[in-house]
């Protein structure tokens, strides 16, 4: 049996590299992986808990959470099928329509 | 044994996770993050959440992962082009530092040592006995039941908006 803390260590390490990889990275899709790596540390640290407390309730938002981030990949690959229509570049420097 | 395995695992799960942020081609990162969901239904297998690994495995490697894969694809998209700047690396190799030793900080502090709470009925045994599908499904459809409404009309949403979105004239 392994303790709790070995893995609320490893979504956190999980979650820090998402972080770093969001704010690091100009490509929008792989920012876009960045943040479903950061939802999926979360999960594992629901599911962790749920486990060590012995309700359900964990998994129920880790459900929950899955059908947001499919929700989410499909409006928001939608919106860059958009933008690189208009732009020919899906790069987040390109991002400025509002500033010009 | 069971350590080892726990080591094994989380050690793929680590480096595929840098490998999502350190590839420079998109189609590689989309391959280490699906390595990454792999590793983590593994971890849900250990926690005895066979129901779990199964739809992280169905839904997101295999449904959004496609969606991704299939979008890198559709829209050519090669190498990052121009150059990377230095103060955004700086910048965010500070604030992912930052990020992770604070969370270390709140799991490691004495006060989180004794994470009992309230033990809830569920263990291994029950997990065997009743299956966890079950004990999902029953969760879902009675307490979680509004919940579970609301997320369909969210699904709706998403439907409509991305084919709003994708078409060029509406």
């Amino acid at each position: 049996m392994i303790a709790i803390h070995h893995y609320l260590i490893l979504s956190a390490i999980l979650f820090a590299i998402g972080t770093v990889g969001v704010l690091v990275r100009k490509n929008a899709i792989v920012i876009f992986m960045c943040i479903e790596l950061m939802l999926n540390a979360v999960n594992l640290t629901f599911i962790a808990l749920s486990n060590h407390l012995g309700k359900l309730d964990g998994q129920i938002f880790v459900f929950f959470v899955m059908t947001v981030a499919a929700a989410e990949a499909a409006v928001g690959l939608a919106l860059m099928i958009a933008f690189f229509n208009n732009k020919e570049s899906i790069e987040v420097e390109d991002f400025n329509l509002m500033k010009q | 044994m069971d350590s080892i395995f726990f080591y094994i695992v989380a050690a793929t799960a680590v480096i595929s996770g840098i490998l999502v942020v350190g590839c420079k081609n998109p189609i590689n990162s989309a391959l280490s993050l699906i390595m990454t969901f792999f590793s983590l239904a593994t971890l849900y297998v250990m926690l005895d959440a066979p129901f779990m690994a199964a739809i992280q495995v169905i839904v997101y490697a295999g449904a959004i992962m496609v969606l991704i894969v299939f979008v890198i694809m559709l829209l050519n998209i090669r190498i990052e082009s121009g150059k990377r700047y230095m103060h955004t690396r700086v910048m965010g190799a500070i604030l992912g530092a930052v990020v992770l030793i604070e969370t270390l900080y709140v799991i490691m502090r004495p006060a989180s040592q004794n994470l009992t709470g309230g033990k809830g009925p569920v263990d291994a045994a029950m997990v065997l006995n009743v299956g966890h599908t079950e004990l999902i499904g029953r969760a879902l459809f009675t307490d979680y039941l509004l919940p579970f409404e609301i997320t369909s009309i969210l699904l709706l949403v998403a439907i409509v908006g991305a084919v709003l979105l994708a078409k060029r004239k509406v």
